[in-house]
């Protein structure tokens, strides 16, 4: 099957095939999942040598380990001897894994160190197997992100602006470093991933699918992405795209960002004033970022989100509370307000994942067809760093993820 | 357990159809009538990833004080809460029903549930143990605590916006 991509994804709108069609799901883990820089998990979720942590990528089942140099790999839960699982717990500490089946053994990094009755083998240290390994693994923030590709553009090429994003949320830690350390909901969705990653982008939903909470709480949230909202959605490049909510954040006080005042959380923002000086101020207003990397680090605010696709009509969507590293005050909270908001009970996230599901089932209506993608496209602006931005309810993101998309979807095969 | 009985006016058949109640209210959507089974002190829990976690460190589907509980009660009445509007069908089973013991003015009670979720996307077992804290107000009971284990708390899930 040859997919005519530039026919399905056009400038102001996209084809519901995208969303259904299996041989393009096919086509996607080997041009996008298995290929590109996937975030898979943090660094604080290894804190320790030996400890490990199994993770997902699409259908690979990946173990996220840490050497006693501590060195992070990301190794295949396959045994070299005929395809085991070598590891079953989710998480441990162990310098070594050994195969339940034959009883062969690796070292944390993927060698091998034995197999039992060697002599069926000629002897000790016979064979030059080991576990398999995610060629291409790199940290950016403490995230950690994977290629299956041996080669093509560096972590920092792939980030390009979105890398700011990531030192936006960072430097929010009195020690500049944001911890994953609250482990995951795993949120299970019958939709199509491009469903999850055009919502995480859509400034233009949250005052219709979240007006409920927003008005029993006398949440502002919704005015952020008004009509009338100075806020502006970014396409950052790559891809990558923001909802950037500064111009907002700027008329409030600080810390209102997080619907908070500085008076609640005095000793945070007395260790960051005390850290930062004048520039505090400025931290404390603008607050976190809003911002899709593609294709699956999803950071909103306070909590981090990591899309995962299952088959083409069903994703997982893994989302845990962002830990600011020195700041027990803020921790707690911002825990708190996660769970309050996300997975598969949270107040706004069961919506959004309702959604995407009646989503799903409409693009599978045989008629009009397509997905429109036009929202803001006349009153888009370049902004001085030559991005390009729109409303804060316009589908600039959106359409910067498809053009990536596309690029990756009609270029070279690897 | 009859000193346990004796000793709190709880005894198994009235904390039953106590049990009972709320499943049927939660079933039944009764928004009103299952919130007014709280205390003030509630604390309604449903962790992630096993039963053993520190919700006050770990993430939890949820974790809600009388507040919260509020809150999503506010939610699920505005008829905008689209992940239960429409809301599922629901029934549920409870068994296995046994005083655990008294703590104070409190008795904590454990029993199985299985609940039959059907909407729109399909059919979806939800399967588990519950820890109740039961408290006596009067001639009524009130529920103190409860804490949901699901036996899928470690995979992956659906939306769960009904009352589990
Ligand atoms: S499959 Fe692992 S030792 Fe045989
Ligand atoms: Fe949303």
């Amino acid at each position: 099957m040859t997919v005519q991509y530039s026919e399905l994804i056009q400038p102001e709108r996209v084809h519901g095939s995208l969303y259904t069609d299996q041989d393009i799901f096919a086509e996607e883990l080997q041009r996008i999942w298995y290929r590109t820089w996937v975030c898979v998990g943090h660094v604080s979720e290894v804190a320790r040598p030996g400890d490990y942590v199994r993770k997902k990528v699409a259908s690979q089942d990946v173990i996220m380990t840490r050497s006693k140099d501590g060195e992070v790999s990301l190794l295949l839960n396959r045994c070299a001897h005929r395809g085991n699982l070598v590891c079953e717990d989710q998480r441990g500490n162990s310098s070594t894994f050994r195969c339940p089946y034959h009883g062969w053994t690796y070292r944390n990094t993927g060698e091998m160190l034995g197999y039992p009755y060697n002599q069926g083998y000629g002897g000790k240290g016979k064979l030059s197997l080991g576990l398999g390994r995610v060629p291409r693994v790199d940290t950016y923030q403490g995230f950690v992100f994977a290629s299956f590709a041996a080669d093509g553009p560096s972590l920092k090429e792939h980030l390009g602006a979105a890398a700011g994003e990531l030192d936006r949320l960072a430097r929010l830690s009195p020690e500049g470093e944001i911890e994953l350390t609250a482990g995951w909901l795993q949120h299970r969705a019958k939709a199509n991933w491009k469903l999850l990653v055009e919502n995480e982008t859509d400034g233009y939903h949250p005052q219709f699918v979240h007006g409920s909470v927003f008005s029993v709480t006398g949440s502002h949230i919704g005015t952020l992405y008004s009509d009338k909202s100075t806020a502006v959605t970014r396409d950052l490049g790559g891809g990558h795209s923001e909802n950037d909510l500064r111009p907002e954040f700027r008329k409030m006080e600080p810390m209102n960002w997080f619907g908070t005042s500085e008076a609640r959380v005095p000793d945070y923002v007395a260790k960051m004033r005390a850290l930062h000086g004048e520039q505090a101020e400025e931290i404390l207003i603008e607050g976190a970022p809003h911002v899709m990397v593609f294709p699956n680090l999803f950071v909103a605010e306070i909590s981090v989100f990591m899309i995962n696709p299952v088959a083409v009509d069903e994703t997982v969507q893994n989302v845990t509370a962002v830990q600011l590293k020195g700041a027990p005050e803020m921790n707690r909270r911002l825990l708190s307000q996660c769970i309050g908001s996300v997975g598969p009970a949270g107040m706004l996230l069961a919506d959004d994942s309702e959604m995407y599901e009646r989503n799903q089932r409409g693009v599978t209506a045989r008629v009009p067809e397509w997905l429109d993608i036009r929202r803001g496209a006349h009153r888009e602006r370049v902004d001085e760093n030559g991005f390009r931005i729109g409303a804060a309810n316009d589908e600039t993101g959106m359409r910067g993820f498809w053009s990536h998309y596309r690029s990756l979807m009609e270029g070279e095969a690897q | 357990m009859s000193g346990v009985a004796a000793q709190t006016g709880l005894d198994i058949r009235e904390v039953e159809q106590f049990l009972y109640r709320e499943a049927r209210l939660a079933d039944e959507h009764d928004y009103d009538g299952w919130e007014a089974l709280w205390t003030d002190d509630a604390l309604y829990w449903v962790p992630a990833g096993g039963d053993d976690t520190d919700p006050e460190r770990q993430m939890s589907v949820i974790y809600d004080n009388r507040n919260r509980i509020a809150t999503r009660i506010k939610q699920l009445k505005t008829g905008k809460r689209y992940a239960q509007s429409p809301p599922s069908n629901l029934r549920r089973l409870i068994s296995n029903v046994e005083i655990v013991t008294v703590e104070g003015t409190d008795t904590v009670v454990g029993a199985n549930f299985l609940v039959v979720e059907s909407r729109e996307r399909g059919t979806t077992m939800w399967a588990g143990r519950t820890t109740y804290r039961l408290r006596r107000a009067g001639d009524d009971i009130r529920l103190a605590y409860k804490k949901v284990v699901l036996v899928d708390s470690a995979q992956a899930l659906f939306t769960l916006a009904f009352l589990i």
